[in-house]
């Protein structure tokens, strides 16, 4: 939790700003105030029984004090008013103990359950958020929203608050208990407490500087850690071994000696501070014994005074680091809200109702899918990313059933924008796109989604077994539909070779680039859908493998529409349009044939392959 | 752990020292209710403020006392933990550089470096942490219930009773709750790979239309994880409360004990005032000791994990002296340059081989070309060469001498490789060059870069070989990282030159020339090329062909594309315009599947038999996967046996 929370801290420095990141604090309380909702009667209960329960806390002293002044000498022991106070103490104790423990668990459930809310909330908006929000916005950014910053609220803001308020109580009534013992002591012990913020500051300034050099040098050394470890393999091919060795001595000497000097100024705090309390004792101590000689205050409220002047700088410590919590709390909520308020894409897909499911429902919606024969119509398509950066204007193209067109051009041509318009990860600014002669503006998205296969550049595999990877497309598909469809795309020969074939858990690495690649055709090859969208599918299989996929594919795409994106022009020879693009605009289109006979960008592709 | 000790033996003497200042400060803080007690029994009974007074004194003198032997021990405790890390880092820094590839693979990079950065640096703390206070708040403890002793048996008598019944509450709770806390973490990390697993496969869900199915199985682990959280949050709900009463009960029973034992006149009311803050002072650390534990407990940890790093063994084991050494330069004149004589190869942990029965000669001075699909073991072939890793059977030689009879360091001197991975390092580029070779002079440097084809690149830099090149080479293109690392590998002056499929960022032209520059390159350099290119290897002296891990053909590009089916349907997919006219107008798109267990064999096969490439292919066509993997499984069999 700690970890997650200076994670938290750090990466809420360098994020990217999100649209409501800048809403001010008073608002964005009363935003976690709606969240909080149905949890505010816990709330409000656990305020009034930290109050109790502290106020019972400060005033056990005092009825200990008040049985010590029964107890004055031999034989001269009141037993009556030690034994009334005692029981009355112990009365108290267990209320007390009672009211903390509720409170306790009260904190407990409001927290985790807020926490849970608004996890489920912010899942939730992921889903139907515009992809050009979340293309626009870091992974980890939005990650350490709903992770850390979310934790951050409820522990900073609910705890803290409740914190807060058992401070200011604690800060209260202890003054108002000292000052009817006896008001001399209690003015000596307000005017002195400052002092120990002032040798707790003046420390931390000092010690600030040589955290720094730490910090500093620990960077140094982590940097030279990342190259000489990261690439252990390098400096054994090099034999660099001795000589990487001495460098990292040089930084480790200097960060030892910044390590030891921070180490050690920055642990005088403790110390320090603890000096300043043990003079203030003394003083009340002294003062104290000279007030009970002119008849101004019993034994048993100075050992009262005592316990008081330890306990009064407590809170204020707390109060202190409260504050701090808080601003923090308010921050990342602030966070959490621009995210789960951010507008969601218009007539966006459904997502299941936020009371949380008990148990697994296991409900898989088959969005009625009529069989699309595949005639894709492009009609008078304007689409920019940007407003005054215009991209794609005035497109056309008529795809017929089992057309392949491919999409060519030098890298960050905006090839991958074709993708997104036809899967309506984006919407056009003016002009239609039609599936079978219907507008895919006016069928639901995952009607449109269902007919077409995906293959994309950047792979992407779920953290589970190989067999939930593949039958993403097709839960129910049998091990043998599996296993064939893996044959076809040759996955296979390295499926059956992993420790658990099908069920092997997935990590990030262990499969290579390509392996990664065959295993997504493969659930493209499972689901078998009317149309098929490959962007640079083969990009980082080797020739062979690739042609073993194209042929493959090739089967796949018998009375297929396919769209085909990417840079080997080998793989894309056989399509029937190709589409050259660069600079994001569409500049020549045909076959093969005619657009080498034309001499065009492509030509020039083409035969750049081949200069040797 | 318990071996991690040797790294603070240099500081033994301030590993003792710290504590015991400490404890000098604990027994000065002891002291100050005994002087409380004077004040009130002898000051305030009897009336002599000036006897007050000099209690009060001893009071200050006491802080003071404590405020310096605290210092004192920090001084100490700084010193002894900062080195116990420094010497940590440095022994451990050291041991990650000598494990063996295999070992690297096995605990992975970006674990070695959290064991060398965070668990070393937490560990560190927990010294610290340990070396001022693990004494001391036991010794507050026991020493409150000892001082308790010396005012009166029988109030003491409570003390006896309340540590060990407190101890076993805050004990008894933190160690049933710490595992369940970490099951929480854990919790808490599913479901952070969730959420991001949601926004890195935001278009493969879409597309699948799996947005509910996500939802779904996120609100599952959102409600185990809130569900656990909140069972362990009732387990520590309980930790205040109930020590708090524990503790004021216990006041209680002392308070009467103390009224008690004033009225029979055995200690007076300042004792009992004393007894009441020695109960204080000894909940307080009580409660400090259990935070300690905790951070302790992780500090050990953290020790534990770097310990088990250390106690990894290297992973490879060298002949011992030079005498190897000596019969490699006798056998080394006549010898070929590398060997391999019935290889294979299988990973640690591998499900399978990555290479079988490898056999060839690369004679000095050839240029050895490997080449082949994703997987089929090309990287794996020149890895063992400089014995990054060992063979499961079979044996490698260099000059004569199997790999595993050079002593530690000797092989590595003779090959230069450059990795798959482009990759420099923070610093000039004449450090970087000099990686190979510690005493290069800049006329062999400039001449390596020049084969390299990068003397442009440096020159085009500011400062030339003085440019400053960052961590990782991240201003650098990959190109240019690539030609760099080739020339690094030259300034070494390599007997044997590995070039890991690390020109695939080089246009054409320059990898042509590139190699013409190589094969020029200063002393009879025996060089292997991996390449995916057909173009890049075929001019190679010798060619293997590795497909699934066996050697699918090897001889020149002339007598490979007359024999080797699997380098011909690899040459003619990268220039199907040089493909015979019959072969059809798609080009490696309709012909027949090629499984790679059966393409070894098939392309054996036809050329002992004379069979038309065509003929072969439609009856691989016939036999599919399964009657590959059949093949496969029967030759993995027999080279078992």
């Amino acid at each position: 939790m700690k970890g997650q929370k200076k994670q938290a801290k750090a990466s809420s420095e360098e994020n990217v700003e999100m649209k409501g990141d800048r809403t001010s604090s008073m608002e964005t309380f009363g935003k976690v105030m709606r969240v909080i909702g149905r949890y505010k009667i816990l709330l409000v209960l656990s305020i009034v029984l930290a109050a109790f329960s502290v106020i019972l806390q400060l005033y056990v002293p005092i009825l200990f004090g008040d049985a010590i002044d029964g107890i004055i000498a031999k034989g001269r022991v009141d037993f009556g008013i030690v034994t009334y106070y005692l029981s009355r103490i112990l009365v108290l104790i267990i209320l007390s103990s009672v009211a903390t423990w509720v409170m306790n668990m009260i904190n407990n459930r409001m927290t985790y359950r807020v926490v849970r809310d608004i996890r489920a909330k912010a899942i939730r908006r992921v889903q139907v958020l515009p992809l050009s929000y979340l293309d626009a916005h870091k992974t980890g950014d939005i990650v350490s929203r709903v992770i850390a910053d979310v934790d951050q609220l409820s522990d900073g803001l609910l705890l803290g608050f409740t914190q807060l308020f058992t401070g200011v109580v604690t800060i209260v009534a202890t003054l108002i208990f000292m000052f009817s013992k006896n008001v001399a002591i209690t003015l000596l012990v307000v005017v002195m407490t400052p002092l120990s913020f002032f040798v707790a500051k003046f420390i931390a300034d000092h010690s600030y500087v040589m955290f720094r050099h730490q910090t500093e040098s620990r960077g140094e050394q982590t940097a030279l850690i990342e190259e000489m470890v990261g690439s252990a393999k390098v400096v054994k091919a090099f034999g660099y071994e001795k000589r990487a060795s001495e460098r990292f001595a040089k930084v480790n000497g200097e960060l030892k000696e910044y390590s030891q000097k921070a180490t050690f100024f920055s642990s005088l705090t403790n110390p320090a501070t603890r000096f300043v309390n043990s003079l203030i004792y003394a003083l009340v101590a002294l003062v104290g014994a000279f007030v009970i000689l002119g008849g101004g205050l019993t034994v048993g409220g100075l050992s009262v005074m005592l316990s008081y002047a330890n306990q009064y700088m407590k809170p204020f410590n707390d109060i202190s680091s409260v504050v701090t919590e808080l601003q923090n709390a308010l921050a990342c909520a602030t966070r959490i809200f621009a995210l789960i308020e951010e507008e969601p894409e218009k007539d966006c897909v459904e997502v299941p109702e936020e009371t949380v499911s008990k148990g697994h429902r296991a409900m898989h919606e088959t969005v009625s899918c009529g069989a699309k024969s595949g005639t894709v119509d492009i009609d008078d398509v304007f689409f920019s990313y940007m407003k005054d950066h215009p991209l794609i204007e005035n497109y056309n193209l008529h795809a017929k059933p089992g057309m392949r067109v491919a999409i060519v051009g030098p890298t960050g041509c905006g090839k991958t924008t074709m993708i997104n318009l036809l899967m309506r990860f984006y919407d056009a600014d003016k002009g239609d796109i039609r599936v079978d002669g219907e507008s895919i503006y006016s069928m639901p998205r995952h009607e449109l989604r269902q007919h077409y296969g995906m293959v994309l550049q950047d792979t992407w595999l779920k953290n589970g077994t190989v067999r939930e990877n593949i039958n993403i497309g097709k839960p129910d598909a049998t091990d043998e539909e599996i296993i064939a469809a893996a044959k076809e795309a040759h996955s296979w020969e390295f499926i059956r070779r992993l420790p658990q074939k099908l069920d092997t858990v997935l990590h990030e690495d262990s499969l290579s680039q390509g392996q990664k690649q065959l295993l997504c055709i493969t659930r493209v090859m499972l689901k078998l859908p009317p149309m098929l969208i490959l962007d640079e599918a083969t990009s980082s299989i080797d020739t062979r493998t690739e042609i073993l996929i194209q042929q493959a594919f090739d089967k796949l795409m018998e009375g297929r529409t396919s769209f085909i994106v990417a840079h080997r022009l080998s793989t894309i020879r056989s399509a029937d349009i190709i589409l050259v693009m660069k600079d994001g605009k569409i500049i020549e289109q045909g076959n093969h044939e005619s657009l080498l006979k034309a001499g065009g960008f492509y030509a020039k592709l083409y035969n750049s392959q081949f200069s040797v | 752990m318990k071996q991690l000790g040797i790294y603070l033996r240099e500081y033994r003497k301030e590993s003792v020292l710290a504590p015991l200042f400490k404890l000098l400060e604990a027994f000065f803080d002891l002291l100050v209710p005994l002087v409380v007690a004077q004040i009130i029994d002898v000051g305030i009974a009897g009336n002599n403020r000036t006897y007050i007074i000099s209690r009060v004194v001893i009071l200050v003198l006491l802080a003071l006392a404590g405020l310096l032997s605290s210092f004192t021990a920090q001084w100490f405790a700084a010193k002894a933990s900062a080195g116990f890390g420094a010497n940590l880092r440095q022994a451990t820094f050291d041991h990650i550089e000598s494990l063996s590839f295999t070992q690297l693979d096995r605990i992975g990079t970006s674990t070695l470096i959290t064991r060398l950065t965070s668990d070393i640096n937490q560990a560190q703390t927990g010294l610290n942490m340990g070396l001022r206070l693990l004494l001391r708040s036991p010794f507050i403890v026991f020493g409150s219930m000892i001082m308790a002793f010396t005012i009166n048996v029988r109030a003491a008598l409570v003390f006896v009773v309340t540590i060990p019944i407190l101890a076993l509450v805050v004990y008894g709770i933190m160690i049933i709750s710490i595992p369940l806390f970490r099951k929480a973490q854990a919790g808490l990390d599913e479901v952070t790979g969730l959420t991001r697993e949601n926004l890195t496969g935001v278009r493969v869900i879409r597309a699948f239309c799996k947005e509910s199915d996500e939802v779904r199985a996120f609100d599952e682990k959102n409600e185990a994880l809130t569900r656990l959280n909140e069972f362990v949050g009732r387990l520590s709900a309980l930790m205040n409360p109930l020590t708090y009463v524990l503790i004021n009960i216990a006041t209680i029973v002392l308070i009467h004990t103390g009224a008690v034992q004033v009225n029979f006149g055995r200690i007076q009311q300042g004792d009992v005032v004393a007894l009441y803050n020695y109960m204080a002072q000894m909940v307080v650390e009580l409660v400090k000791l259990a935070s300690l534990i905790i951070t302790i407990n992780k500090a050990v940890a953290c020790a534990d994990r770097v310990a088990q790093v250390l106690a990894v063994p290297e992973g490879m084991e060298f002949p011992e002296g030079s005498d190897a050494g000596d019969d490699s330069g006798m056998s080394g004149a006549s010898a070929p340059a590398v060997s391999f004589r019935g290889v294979s190869m299988e990973y640690a942990d591998a499900g399978d081989e990555s290479l079988t029965d490898i056999s060839f000669e690369a004679e000095k001075g050839q240029t050895i070309g490997v080449i082949g699909g994703t997987g089929s073991g090309k990287s794996t072939l020149v890895n063992l060469i400089p014995r990054f890793y060992d063979v499961s059977r079979g044996a490698v030689l260099v000059d004569g001498v199997d790999v595993r009879q050079y002593p530690k360091g000797a092989l590595i001197e003779k090959i230069g490789v450059v990795p798959q991975k482009a990759m420099l390092f923070a610093g000039t580029v004449r450090d970087n060059m000099r990686w190979g070779n510690e005493n290069a002079s800049d006329d062999a440097i400039w001449r390596a870069l020049e084969t390299a084809q990068a003397k442009d690149v440096v020159e085009s830099k500011e400062g030339g070989l003085d440019f400053q090149i960052e961590q990782s080479g991240r201003n650098l293109s990959g190109g240019q990282k690539q030609r760099l690392t080739i020339a690094r590998a030259l300034v070494k002056r390599p007997e044997i030159l590995i070039m890991d499929d690390s020109a695939s960022a080089l246009d054409f032209a320059t990898d042509a020339a590139l190699r013409k520059a190589v094969r020029s390159f200063e002393g009879n350099m025996t060089t292997f090329i991996v390449s995916q290119r057909a173009s890049s290897i075929m001019q190679a002296d010798q060619i293997l062909v590795l497909d699934d891990g066996r050697l699918a053909g090897k001889g020149t590009h002339e007598e490979l594309m007359k024999s080797c089916e699997t380098y011909r349907e690899i040459y003619y997919s990268q220039f199907p315009e040089r493909r015979p006219a019959s072969a059809g107008q798609r080009p490696g798109l309709k012909e027949g599947a090629l499984s790679d267990g059966d393409a070894v064999s098939a392309g054996q096969k036809s050329s002992e038999k004379g069979m038309t490439p065509d003929k072969t292919v439609s009856r691989n066509l016939k036999r599919n996967g399964s009657a590959a993997d059949e093949a496969v499984r029967k030759n993995g069999k027999e080279a078992k046996a």
